[in-house]
């Protein structure tokens, strides 16, 4: 699959960040399509299958992103999800997708800090999309 | 129901016995309390015995007597104070000399009880030192949980304050890898952003100040009679450019000319805040209106606007610091998230009241009730 012919799901409140990521994922090559707030992530997954999905952890509720991802593979089991977030830093609320027993409850593919470079951030996306 | 563990440790068998059975049947009650303190006694001959009682169990209460057949009493309160346990220690001892009686006391003895005691002398006594263990313990509790208040406080502010960095750093490396292209204008949406992150950083960092000020601040030196009108007026003449660019027209109307005392500045952030967030959260064409009115013995502030309005859920967070309601409507609003926390901490430091009511689309309704003379300001 080209890179032109994957979309990719952008849910985050900041929209700063929301810009720049867009702008570097098209930017590598992919289309995109942002939203600002978790409902508006589900009004979007109800009705379309992203290539893959990308989540800011806190949103309207401190848990958005969980729910999202939660709420995706439900409906799309193959659908890799990256949850993206500055927040571990500040509340050294550490966790990763890495064991197991986290692996269980997360239902995401892969958890990234924010402010991961362009190039990181495609290089994760193609891992996970085998491209 | 509580137990506390006690160790009696006395040469004599008799005191030992009656310690034992004094307290098994003795309970402690006080109305602060959330339950009864029951006792669970057990005894040592010698001070080289209860040592190892004391490791074994760790008494929360420990009955001392002085004349011991090996090491002395004080000696096991040396013991005790070093390893800093924490142990309420009472002397029983019927040779109370000054000498024993300083040195027991700087090792933590806190009570003298003399021999021979009665049950009641013995009961009061344990009542006494219950009851500062008690107060020990909450005070101890309450100190954690204030600790972890402030804990949770600096996550979430570092939080607040790193996003926009990260979105200038963001905007930053975009240029200087120019991403967009090689022209100036080809950056217009980023430096408009970074310019307004850097202004959100500016007014949290103000904010900030405001918060840490009336936290921090005693204030009894700078309480004056302070003209509700005055504040008012002066906030209004700050917040017009805005409401004009808004086009959000601020109305005051001065029922009642009331005076309160209190400190200015205080007084000046309530109005501030509120009038910017009335002209904030508008809509273009909007009102934005200002009523100060009094009872006999309070003054009463009402601050109602035309805006997008709050839902139920959302009032109950609205004073919360850093919670910023985010929908649809809010979403292009900057603010700290701490304008109105900062609001209520300056209303409760004169006990008064602050209340909001509100309809989505509709406007809200900020009141709010101060004593014209507050008895103290803490």
């Amino acid at each position: 699959m080209k890179k032109s012919d994957i979309t990719i799901l952008i849910a985050d409140d900041d929209p700063d960040y929301l810009f720049q990521t867009v702008f570097n994922l098209e930017k590598a090559g992919y289309k995109t399509m942002a939203v600002e707030s978790q409902a508006e992530a589900e009004s979007v997954i109800a009705k379309f299958k992203p290539h893959l999905a990308i989540f800011d952890l806190m949103m309207e509720s401190d848990d958005s992103g969980f729910i999202l991802c939660y709420k995706i593979k439900r409906k799309y089991p193959d659908v890799p999800v990256i949850l993206a977030t500055a927040v571990s830093h500040e509340t050294g609320m550490s966790f990763s997708v890495d064991s197991d027993q986290e692996k269980a409850w997360i239902r995401a593919d892969r958890y990234l800090e924010k402010g991961i470079r362009p190039e990181q951030l495609d290089q994760e996306v193609m891992k996970l999309l085998k491209l | 129901m509580a137990v506390l563990k006690v160790l009696v440790i006395d040469d004599e068998p008799g005191i030992r016995s009656g310690v034992s059975r004094i307290l098994n049947n003795f309970h402690v009650t006080y109305p602060f309390m959330d339950e009864d303190y029951t006792f669970e006694v057990s005894e040592a001959a010698t001070g080289e015995d209860g040592i190892v009682i004391l490791e074994r169990d760790m008494p929360d209460i420990l009955l001392l007597d002085n004349k011991l057949p090996g090491i002395q009493g004080v000696d096991v309160l040396e013991y005790i104070r070093k390893r800093n346990y924490d142990i309420v220690v009472a002397m029983i001892t019927s040779y109370a000399s000054l000498d024993v009686a300083i040195r027991a006391t700087r090792d933590g003895a806190i009570d003298f009880i003399p021999k021979p005691f009665t049950p009641q002398e013995l009961k009061s006594s344990i009542e006494n030192i219950t009851k500062q263990q008690y107060l020990k313990r909450i005070t101890h509790k309450l100190k954690q949980e204030g600790k972890k208040i402030r804990y949770q406080f600096l996550s979430v502010l570092s939080h607040e304050l790193k996003a926009p960095l990260n979105a200038l750093e963001g905007y930053l490396r975009m240029m200087q890898e120019k991403q967009a292209g090689d022209r100036i204008e080809d950056y217009a949406t980023p430096i408009e952003r970074s310019l307004q992150r850097i202004q959100g950083m500016r007014n949290l960092i103000m904010d900030l100040l405001d918060f840490t000020k009336i936290r921090l601040e005693r204030k009894e030196e700078k309480i004056q009679e302070v003209n509700m009108a005055e504040v008012a007026s002066g906030a209004i003449v700050t917040v017009q450019p805005y409401a004009i660019q808004m086009d959000v027209t601020i109305n005051l109307d001065v029922r009642s000319d009331v005076v309160i005392m209190a400190d200015p500045d205080d007084m000046e952030i309530v109005f501030n805040n509120l009038i910017s967030n009335a002209v904030k959260y508008n809509k273009v064409g909007g009102k934005a209106e200002i009523t100060i009115d009094s009872s006999d013995s309070e003054a009463i502030l009402i601050f109602s606007d035309t805006g997008i309005g709050i839902t139920k859920g959302d009032t109950e967070n609205l004073f919360t610091e850093f919670v910023r309601i985010k929908n649809e409507k809010t979403r292009n609003i900057s603010g700290s998230g701490l304008g109105l926390s900062i609001v209520k901490k300056v209303i409760e430091l004169y006990h008064g009241t602050i209340n909001v009511e509100s309809t989505p689309d509709i406007g809200t309704v900020f009141t709010i009730r101060l004593p014209k003379k507050p008895l103290t300001i803490t």
